[in-house]
C-alpha cells in the first residue's frame, strides 16, 4: 500500500578532499514509501538542480545489491538501519513521517572523502592487488567432480566470496579495521585447491598491505558482521589469523 | 619483528598475555578460596609464596605480562582511534550483536589496573614486599604478619567500603573477561562456525568462575564481619 511521508535529510556536504565539510539539512515532502533510498536522493538532487544548487554526490551503480558501489552511513549504520542489505536495497518504508535522516560518508582514515558522500575506496583495490588472486591461469570451468571439493568447504568458500568489497566493515568498525574484508578474500581462495598453494604468501602480503594503508587493529567487536550487507561471518577472521600466524611461525 | 609491526602480531601478543593473565587469575582465585575453607592452609600458601626465588620469578613474570598487555593495549587503542579518521561520525549507533564489553575493553582495562594498584598496596606491599625489604636489610612493615594473609583479608573486608570497591573491581574484570577470553582464542585462530557459540560460552563460564571465586572471599569475610558486628573502617 503506497503511502507518502515528509522527511528532513541531514547530509554531509564537502566540496573536495581538502575542503572542510559540514552538514546541511533539506526538507523533502511527499516521498513515497515505495521509493528506494537512492531514489529519494535522486528526487532531492533533482530539486537541488531546479533550485540551481549543487546536487549531492554519492556512489551508486547496479542498484540491485551486487556491485558494492553504494555506500552511505545512514542514521548511524552503514547501508542504513536494515540488516543484510546494501543502501540501494533500502526503502523509504523503513523511515517514518517527520523523521530527520542523517546521511554521512564512510569515515575512515583509509577512505578519504572525495566529495560529499563519495569516498576513495582504492585502499581495498590495493589490498587485492597485493595478493587477492591466483598467480597461474586455472583455465575454464572444470568438469563437475574433476577436482572433488567437500560440500561444506565449497559452501564456506562461497560464503566468503559473497563479499562485495563495499567497505561497510571498515566503516562500521570502531577501530577502522578492514579485517573482515581481507579475511573474506583470503578465506575464499585459501579454502579451494586452486588458491591453497599460495595461501601463506597471500595472507602475509594482504595483511601487510592492509596495515600499511592505515587500517586499524581488529578487536573482535563483531560490528562488521552485524553491518555487512552480505552477512560475511567473522569466523573468516579467525581463519585469517590462523593462516597468518601459522605462516609467520613457519618463517 | 611481526609481533610488533603487524596488526595480527600485536593482537597475538594481547591474546597470549591475556590468556596467561586469566590462567593466573584462576590460580589466584582458587588460592584465595582456600582462605574460606581454612585460614591456616591459606597462610601456608602465603608462606610458600613469600620471598622465595620461584615466587619472585613468578612476580616479575606477572609484572612483565601486565606491562606488555597494557602497553600493547595503549598502542592498539591509539592506532585504532587514529584509523577512524579525523572527522568522526555524527550519529553512531551499534547493533545488539556488539557487546558492551567489546567496545570498552580499554576503559575496563584502565579501571582494572587502577584498582589493581590499590590491591597491591592492600596486600602485596604488606606481605611479599615486606619480606623482600627485610631480606635486603630494610625495616618496613611488620614481618610477623607478612605471611598472615588470612589476617589481612579479614581486616580489609571488615571495612564495608573496601567490600564495595572490590566488588566494583570484580565487576569490571568480569566484563573485561566476557569479551577477552573468547576474543583471545579467536585472535589465535582457534575458532570456526561450529565453535563460535561454544567458545563464547566457554569464555563466559571462565569469566564467571574467576570472578565468583574472588567474590566468594569478599562476601564471606565481609559478611562475617557484619554478622559478628566487627565491621571496622581500617584503611
Amino acid at each position: 500500500m503506497e503511502k507518502s511521508i515528509n522527511i528532513k535529510v541531514k547530509v554531509w556536504r564537502q566540496a573536495g578532499p581538502k575542503v572542510k565539510g559540514m552538514f546541511e539539512t533539506y526538507e523533502l515532502n511527499n516521498i513515497s514509501t515505495d521509493a528506494s533510498f537512492l531514489e529519494m536522493i535522486d528526487i532531492l538532487n533533482e530539486k537541488l538542480v531546479q533550485e540551481h544548487k549543487e546536487p549531492i554526490a554519492f556512489d551508486h551503480d547496479c542498484r540491485e545489491g551486487i556491485c558494492g558501489m553504494c555506500s552511505l552511513y545512514i542514521n548511524g549504520h552503514p547501508h542504513g538501519p536494515d540488516q543484510a542489505i546494501t543502501t540501494c536495497q533500502l526503502h523509504m518504508r523503513k523511515f517514518h513521517d517527520g523523521e530527520t535522516i542523517t546521511i554521512e560518508p564512510w569515515r575512515s582514515r583509509a577512505f578519504p572523502v572525495i566529495k560529499d558522500l563519495i569516498v576513495d575506496r582504492n585502499a581495498y583495490d590495493k589490498i587485492m592487488q597485493a595478493g587477492g588472486y591466483v598467480n597461474v591461469n586455472t583455465g575454464g570451468i572444470p568438469d563437475a567432480n574433476a577436482i572433488p571439493i567437500p560440500k561444506p568447504v565449497a559452501d564456506e568458500a562461497m560464503d566468503a566470496a559473497s563479499c562485495i568489497g563495499c567497505g561497510a566493515c571498515a566503516a562500521a568498525c570502531k577501530n577502522g579495521s578492514a579485517m573482515l574484508f581481507v579475511a573474506a578474500k583470503v578465506s575464499q581462495l585459501a579454502l579451494l585447491p586452486q588458491g591453497k598453494i599460495e595461501k601463506a604468501a597471500r595472507a602475509k602480503a594482504m595483511v601487510a598491505k592492509m596495515d600499511e594503508l592505515g587500517f586499524g587493529n581488529c578487536t573482535n567487536t563483531g560490528a562488521c558482521e552485524a553491518e555487512c550487507p552480505k552477512s560475511v561471518s567473522i569466523t573468516h577472521i579467525a581463519r585469517l589469523n590462523r593462516e597468518y600466524i601459522g605462516a609467520k611461525f613457519k618463517d | 619483528m611481526w609481533l610488533i609491526n603487524s596488526s595480527i602480531g600485536r593482537k597475538f601478543v594481547m591474546s597470549i598475555t591475556g590468556i596467561a593473565l586469566v590462567l593466573f587469575l584462576l590460580f589466584h582465585g582458587t588460592m584465595n578460596f582456600v582462605a574460606i575453607l581454612s585460614p591456616e592452609s591459606y597462610n601456608a600458601i602465603c608462606h610458600f609464596l613469600g620471598a622465595n626465588w620461584y615466587a619472585l620469578v613468578g612476580t616479575v613474570g606477572l609484572a612483565l605480562l601486565v606491562v606488555l598487555h597494557f602497553t600493547f593495549a595503549f598502542i592498539l587503542t591509539w592506532q585504532n582511534y587514529k584509523a577512524r579518521g579525523r572527522d568522526r561520525y555524527d550519529v553512531a549507533s551499534s547493533r545488539g550483536e556488539v557487546s558492551f564489553a567489546s567496545k570498552n575493553m580499554f576503559v575496563l582495562g584502565v579501571i582494572i589496573i587502577g584498582f589493581m594498584l590499590l590491591h597491591l598496596y592492600n596486600f602485596w606491599f604488606k606481605m611479599q614486599f615486606v619480606e623482600i625489604a627485610h631480606k635486603m636489610g630494610g625495616d618496613i612493615g611488620d614481618l610477623s604478619l607478612a605471611t598472615d594473609g588470612a589476617y589481612y583479608i579479614s581486616v580489609l573486608f571488615a571495612n564495608p567500603v573496601y567490600c564495595v570497591i572490590y566488588l566494583i573491581w570484580l565487576g569490571a574484570i568480569w566484563y573485561h573477561l566476557t569479551h577477552g577470553v573468547w576474543s583471545a582464542l579467536h585472535t589465535l585462530g582457534l575458532n570456526n562456525k561450529i565453535w563460535f557459540g561454544r567458545i563464547k560460552c566457554i569464555g563466559n563460564i571462565v569469566a564467571t568462575l574467576v570472578v565468583l571465586l574472588f567474590v566468594a572471599v569478599v562476601l564471606h569475610f565481609g559478611g562475617q564481619a557484619i554478622m559478628n558486628g566487627t565491621t571496622d573502617y581500617v584503611w
